[in-house]
């Protein structure tokens, strides 16, 4: 889990086989977040012990699982060198659509609800991974135009009009209430989104693919990689996660209408990035990306607990940004230095 | 629940269209109006001819301000306005109202009833509106006085106030500490009231053991004022009674307490929304909140409008006109025209109303 590489396959070298388990461990991009994320929750349980008392812990988790979801799906898009602006567009959908299916589908299971989130998610992912795929235009921009769009047929279908979790079963409800060993179910859910999906991005053959794509997509190329398929299957896959999210907002939030997760692309960017999924692509993990979106979460939380004004927050999100970016240059630059000295050495 | 569904299933059409096209298609907009009003059959076709009255809400998908502005839509049919338009930003942010002021202004439209989000902000585009012939009518969230001709308010703020304060106060038994959470730090309606409630507290002995603790704000957005409703909890954990007095604030922080170990500890009060209060109430976060029929609102600022468009009044103190089926109604000091008093909502009461 801690040893993800930080570059792709292809420039894999010898030189790997010379590092340590526990070199690997501390050279990971996740660890300076991971660290930062359990001195946060240190200090902040110190200055007050509610912050870690069991229904903090359970707020905590459940503010994290909704952005964490969005975070894993974002990070597979960013290390493919693209990047989808659309995925508070594609929540906001999807969890308007949920709400309404509830209210207008008399007894509709609640499976039958998070499969149609699930697709009409991909559905919206695979447009974005069409357009960026067929149009070869950067996917900045294609997606910055489908968060308009998608926002706009939100607001035409939804109107003013809101659905309340009134208006939904409370086994729904209870979804992102009840606690399993002492995690919210929901919670659990995104754990195993983050399992799965790192461990294909770490171990699979089309999952390594997405890094090399996203170090050099012209030689991933001319390798013979599809790169244009996998770069809209990560884009599905992307919509896809943002639909369950959908659907888990609809469950833990009260009401659901047209301005749902506006906004909430840039705290999913700054999530991937801040757990180290270079923005440039070919390196990160999910790992590192769910961690970035607890971090992100939980300063929030422990900012109010510890009764800051809210216009620190911001700045501090701001600075991890900052700091994550500049970490992760000065590994580039060692990284870079380190291959050609290895390679002077080897000839 | 239902009502607001089918009022907001009425209009939609009419405001989504609005909406997208306000800022290029004014022409295309006056024609939906046309549409609208056409169904008035001929019960108001004004002597004054094509008269149009356009509301600019704080932000279109609030549940509060779509029951507002049914009635004020009933309103200017009623009064007799040729078309009545809805139109307005997604976000309530001190700005967004600018551009479509603008665009009413460049349709020549007769009556802007605005809530503001911004008393200041909206100003001089009001101004320019009002250079051009349009009446200003404020409504919910007044302007700065000197760029309306009269502020449609819903109640007396210092009633809406004080019986939130005497709501939490019983259901804390008189002592403890409560927190404000609010909407937009810069709301004119929240922080009137908040200052009304902190003036209350401070000044009536039967208070003096309450003690106010925190103002936070959630911004009528249901993610954050859920989420300050959480840190409210953990900041002050002895923490009696919140009161927040907006309609989104008091469902997020309802929704937060039905689902965490603080339901039935904190107490909660403020403004809310019968339909979306009535699951907290039956299943005990909520005792008793208060409001208004927001409905009235619209329905008041409507009339307003016609009567200064006609001319009947100009805004000056004293001035009285007809607001329909409510009856007359007067301008007071400051050009500030009451609607009616609030109204306690509880388990025993709460199912008479539907809004």
């Amino acid at each position: 889990m801690t040893t993800t590489e930080t570059r792709p396959p292809s420039a894999a070298q010898p030189e790997a086989k010379r590092n340590s388990p526990l070199s690997a461990v501390l050279r990971a991009r996740e660890l300076p977040v991971a660290l930062a994320l359990v001195i946060l929750v240190t200090v902040t349980a110190i200055a007050n012990p509610l912050f870690l008392s069991p229904q903090g812990v359970k707020d905590l988790l459940l503010n994290a699982t909704i952005i964490v979801i969005l975070a894993v799906g974002q990070a597979i898009v960013i290390i493919t060198r693209n990047v989808d602006l659309s995925v508070g567009s594609i929540l906001g959908l999807v969890a308007f659509m949920t709400g309404s299916l509830f209210a207008n589908v008399e007894g509709i299971p609640i499976p039958v609800v998070f499969l149609a989130g699930l697709a009409l998610g991909a559905v919206l992912g695979a447009i974005n991974g069409l357009l960026v795929t067929l149009a070869k235009v950067p996917a900045l921009v294609i997606t910055l135009g489908t968060l308009y769009i998608y926002r706009g047929v939100n607001n035409a279908w939804a109107g003013g009009t809101q659905y309340f979790a009134g208006d939904r079963p409370d086994a729904f409800g209870a979804l992102s209430v009840d606690t399993f060993l002492g995690f919210p179910v929901i919670t659990l859910l995104a754990l195993v989104v983050v399992v799965v999906v790192g461990v294909f991005l770490a171990g699979a053959r089309s999952g390594r693919d997405l890094y090399a794509i996203g170090s050099d997509p012209e030689a991933a190329r001319v390798f013979g990689l599809p790169v244009g398929r996998r770069v809209f299957l990560a884009f599905v896959t992307n919509g896809l996660l943002a639909g369950l999210a959908g659907v888990l907002y609809a469950s833990r939030f009260n009401s659901v209408g047209a301005t749902t997760g506006s906004g909430m692309e840039l705290d999913v960017v700054a999530a991937a990035v801040v757990g180290g999924v270079a923005i440039f692509g070919g390196s990160g993990s999910v790992f590192g990306a769910a961690i970035g979106a607890i971090l992100l979460t939980t300063i929030t939380s422990a900012l109010t607990a510890l009764r800051v004004d809210k216009f620190w927050q911001q700045a501090i999100v701001g600075v991890l940004i900052l700091a994550a970016i500049i970490i992760d240059r000065i590994a580039s630059v060692r990284t870079a230095r380190k291959l050609r000295i290895s390679e002077a050495r080897d000839v | 629940m239902e009502l607001i569904r089918n009022r907001t299933g009425k209009t939609p059409g009419r405001r989504r269209i609005a909406s997208f096209a306000a800022l290029a298609a004014t022409v295309a907009l006056i024609a939906t109006g046309c549409a609208g009003g056409g169904d008035d059959g001929g019960g108001g076709s004004g002597a004054e001819g094509e008269q149009t009255i356009t509301f600019i809400p704080k932000q279109l998908n609030n549940p509060y301000t779509d029951v507002v502005l049914g009635g004020g839509e009933e309103g200017a049919e009623a009064a007799g306005f040729a078309s009545s338009q809805v139109v307005g930003p997604l976000d309530a942010s001190a700005s967004s109202q600018v551009s479509f002021i603008n665009a009413e202004t460049q349709a020549g439209t007769n009556v802007i009833v605005i809530a503001a989000n911004d008393p200041d902000a909206v100003c001089s585009a009001l101004e320019e509106a009002r250079t051009g012939g349009a009446k200003i009518v404020a409504f919910d969230s007044d302007t700065n006085p000197d760029c309306r001709d009269v502020f449609i308010s819903q109640v007396v703020a210092k009633d809406v106030a004080l019986i939130q304060v005497e709501l939490i106060a019983e259901q804390i038994g008189g002592s403890g500490e409560i927190a404000i959470l609010s909407a937009t730090a810069n709301a004119t309606n929240q922080n009137e009231w908040i200052k009304y409630m902190e003036e209350e507290l401070a000044s009536n002995p039967e208070y003096a053991d309450i003690e106010l603790v925190a103002k936070v704000y959630g911004d009528d957005d249901d993610t954050k004022s859920f989420q300050e409703a959480q840190g409210l909890m953990q900041a002050y954990p002895n923490l009696k009674g919140i009161i927040s007095p907006t309609t989104v604030g008091i469902a997020a922080t309802a929704r937060y307490l039905s689902t965490s170990e603080y339901k039935g500890k904190v107490a909660l009060t403020g403004l809310g929304l019968p339909n979306e209060m009535r699951p907290f109430v039956k299943d005990g976060t909520v005792t008793e909140f208060a409001l208004w029929d927001p409905a009235q609102l619209g329905y008041v600022a409507a009339f307003a409008g016609k009567a200064l468009a006609d001319g009947d009044i100009t805004g000056e103190v004293g001035d009285t006109f007809e607001a329909g089926e409510l009856g007359e109604r007067e301008i007071g000091d400051g050009g500030i025209v009451i609607v009616g008093p609030p109204t306690v909502f509880n388990a025993d009461n709460i199912d008479d109303y539907d809004f």
